[in-house]
């Protein structure tokens, strides 16, 4: 861990670096009116006035649609042509608030834990991930109730935190990827030591909430009531799902058109009607006060319990994205509080 | 290189233009043979979604057709699919799909010319237009990386 | 919003229902849809005009059914909802009671949905001249041009159903994307999936959409599903003369005239 100095009119000269060092760089861009994440070679196109992007990033290394592998039945044979690594491009993801980047924790968990996913860590591999400090949150965040903070390294390979605005960044490089990029743009990097004094240029994020509390209580609430009364505005989308860096559970589909095809795997979510449907017809999460109840525990019981990490970072995007407000930080502090 | 040769698709009704096919072969009256016809027991059979499937297999132009308004031999399906046509056509057109790849025309069982001139305008109709080249490029795209942009 | 609480109260005290469906403060800025049992809490419905979310769909959800009769509270965009709903036998006069509320909001006591439908019909379905102008717009564009657009614009969609699970009229247990025998619809959120999806569900809902935006409000990434509606409202409209939801008038999809008007077939 080394830390430097950077001014902010370097940005765009270490963007440009980047570029054309043939990375992809990946940063939040205006699309729609939101501020998602999307490849983009103008500098200028990079949007910083937000809280949080609509989308996570998990997209760089889960995304919404990948190919498995393709098949092309020929005369007497199949020619197969498998996922190949080297595929993937180098990408270089610009502007990851904290709690993106802590998201990649639990990803690497979920799909490390038993089977080794070959496609995810070809992709994990090869991106780095340049963090930015929360200066601004706001009352849908709650990263710091979860191990989190406003200005957290973990799963960043640089973290830039503005000191003030006078253009000083403090960077923080946490691996050899990032090492890499200060050496390669050594120019724009001038050597400090200690980060002293970052913490009053963060946001403020009290803590709302004893997440081991929680999580005691969980297991132990659930027959009660609480998940039908929280969950009845709950319309069974997946944007919470589609919308949350940890969340990686997905479907895998054949698409086959004549004598080719393909196997894609794409995203899917716990929070849809049919998605433990059973082809007997049995459906074990038949109502949605059911499939409430597994997401949180999933994320707060189930996780911890046998990958021993959490499964939520506290961005805060389920809630800004459902269309019924259902606020999962309101949610949890009502089980802490919960008296049945 | 070949010149292009489109594709088509055409979705008919059983009872009236697939006979008037058959009675244009039978009369021995020579057209184009780029047309692959799928026979549907009537048009109201028609799925709309089935002509943006042809399209997504690759088709460069769609041919639907059936019996004439009070002639459907299930008394009333053309009419249900002629008011899902105008609403399909136009939402389809609204979204940017060529709708002049998609032709439309009653076509009874005696009508074994009229068919031919159909297929014969259409095929020419849509090898001026080219191979279907976005939707195509559309259909093949399966994956979505956000490195792609 | 006082008359509207009395009477939430009122009826919850005298067992007419056992909930109020309204509106709540939410998060932020935002609204929320409230589901009160007790008198007690019958404070916390408010209404004002940021409550635009389409409480219809709630009247098709299983576990908010099974709690009893709700009163709902209804603003014009969820009565013509509800009344498509009825005409669909989704709902009928006994399934629960409506707490109209007027644009200058007034609180409107209904009897019955035919009271409903009538007090609708002063209000015409009308499209905004911001809207109208997006949608002349577009259709100066060449097809070209317009296929550009929504391939551009659908292409941050990741089929989240938001769209379909806030639509009131999208009620269906199992819906056509799900069905897999063979699987019709692409699951996959790539640009045909994408295409796919939200041209079907256009057509899904013509002759049925009452334009009251859930859809577009939903989307948590901003596509502006919003002109797909309004294309497909003002369509029959234009083509079959239909003027929105009705309680006896048969739905423009399920039906025909034998002189139905069209140029475009040979």
């Amino acid at each position: 861990m080394a830390q430097y100095l950077i001014q902010k009119s370097s940005f765009e000269g270490l963007f440009n670096l980047l570029k054309d060092s043939g990375k992809t760089v990946v940063a939040p861009l205006l699309r729609n009116g939101k501020v998602i994440y999307g490849a983009t070679e103008r500098f200028a196109d990079i949007r910083t006035d937000f809280i949080q992007t609509a989308q996570s990033v998990k997209e760089v290394a889960f995304p919404r649609a990948e190919t498995l592998f393709g098949y092309k039945k020929e005369k007497d044979s199949v020619i197969l042509k498998d996922f190949d690594p080297s595929d993937v491009p180098e990408i270089v993801v610009w502007g990851v608030r904290p709690c993106d980047a802590m998201g990649m924790i639990p990803l690497k968990a979920i799909f490390n834990w038993d089977y080794k996913d070959q496609l995810f860590n070809a992709r994990m591999d090869r991106i780095t991930v340049i963090g930015f400090s929360c200066r601004n949150a706001d009352e849908s965040c709650f990263c710091t109730s979860v191990g989190g903070n406003p200005g957290s390294t973990e799963g960043s390979d640089i973290l830039f935190t503005a000191l003030g605005d006078n253009g000083d960044y403090l960077a923080e490089v946490m691996t050899p990827k990032g090492m890499a990029i200060v050496e390669m743009n050594g120019g724009l990097f001038n050597e400090t030591h200690g980060t002293a004094g970052k913490e009053k240029y963060l946001a403020d994020v009290p803590v709302k909430f004893d997440r081991e509390k929680v999580r005691e209580r969980l297991m132990a609430f659930f027959t009660s009531d609480v998940w039908l009364e929280q969950s009845l505005r709950c319309l069974g989308c997946g944007a919470c799902a589609f919308v949350c860096p940890t969340c990686a559970c997905f479907d895998i589909q054949d698409e086959a058109h004549g004598k080719n095809g393909t196997r894609i795997r794409c995203w899917d979510s716990c929070g849809f009607s049919l998605f433990t449907q059973h082809t007997s017809g049995h459906n074990p999460r038949e109502v949605q006060s059911q499939r409430w109840r597994q997401r949180l525990l999933h994320k707060f019981s189930y996780m911890p319990e046998r990958l021993t990490v959490y499964g939520c970072t506290g961005c805060g995007r389920c809630s800004r994205a459902c269309p019924a407000d259902m606020n999962i930080l309101e949610h949890l502090i009502s089980i802490q509080e919960v008296q049945k | 290189m070949a010149e292009f040769e489109p594709k088509i698709v055409a979705f008919v009704c059983n009872w009236c233009t697939y006979a008037g096919a058959d009675l244009t072969g039978t009369s021995r009256i020579k057209y184009a043979t780029n047309v692959r016809i799928v026979r549907f027991p009537c048009t109201g059979r028609i799925d709309y979604m089935l002509l943006l499937k042809a399209f997504g297999e690759g088709a460069d132009g769609i041919i639907v057709s059936g019996c004439h308004p009070n002639d459907c031999h299930y008394t009333s399906g053309n009419f249900h699919a002629r008011r899902r046509w105008i609403v399909f056509r136009s939402l389809m057109d609204f979204m940017g799909i060529d709708v002049r790849r998609v032709h439309f025309s009653w076509v009874s069982a005696a009508e074994g010319a009229k068919w031919a001139d159909v297929v014969n305008h259409a095929v020419a109709n849509i090898r001026d237009l080219g191979p279907y080249d976005s939707y195509k490029k559309l259909a093949q795209n399966t994956e979505r990386e956000i490195s792609h942009g | 919003m006082d008359e509207l609480r009395n009477k939430a109260r009122e009826l919850l005290e005298s067992g007419a229902v056992q909930m109020v469906i309204g509106y709540e403060q939410g998060t932020g800025n935002k609204t929320r849809a409230v589901f009160v049992e007790d008198p007690v809490q019958v404070p916390r419905l408010i209404f004002d005009s940021r409550c635009v979310q389409n409480l219809a769909v709630y009247m098709t959800k299983a576990e908010v059914r099974k709690k009893g009769k709700p009163a709902l509270v209804a603003s014009v965009p969820v009565l013509r909802s509800l009344i498509q709903l009825a005409y669909e036998n989704q709902i009928h006069d006994e399934s629960l009671v409506v707490l109209g509320v007027s644009p200058d909001l007034k609180l409107i006591e209904f009897s019955n949905l035919s009271e409903i439908e009538n007090y609708l019909k002063q209000y015409t379905l009308e499209i905004s001249i911001r809207d109208k102008e997006i949608l002349q717009k577009l259709e100066n564009m060449s097809a070209d041009e317009r296929w550009q657009y929504w391939t551009t614009v659908l292409e941050p969609c990741f089929k989240c159903y938001a769209c379909r699970a806030a639509c009131p009229l999208c009620y269906c247990t199992q819906c056509t994307v799900e069905d897999n025998r063979p699987q019709w619809v692409p699951v996959a959120s790539h640009p045909l999936g994408n295409f796919e999806w939200h041209i079907m569900r256009a057509m899904h809902m013509a002759g049925r959409c009452t334009d009251c935006e859930a859809c577009a409000n939903a989307c948590p990434i901003g596509i502006p599903l919003n002109l797909l509606t309004k294309k497909i409202v003002m369509d029959m409209g234009k083509s079959f003369g239909d003027n929105g939801p009705s309680l006896t008038a048969r739905n423009p999809m399920s039906t025909f005239r034998p002189d139905d008007k069209e140029n475009f077939i040979n």
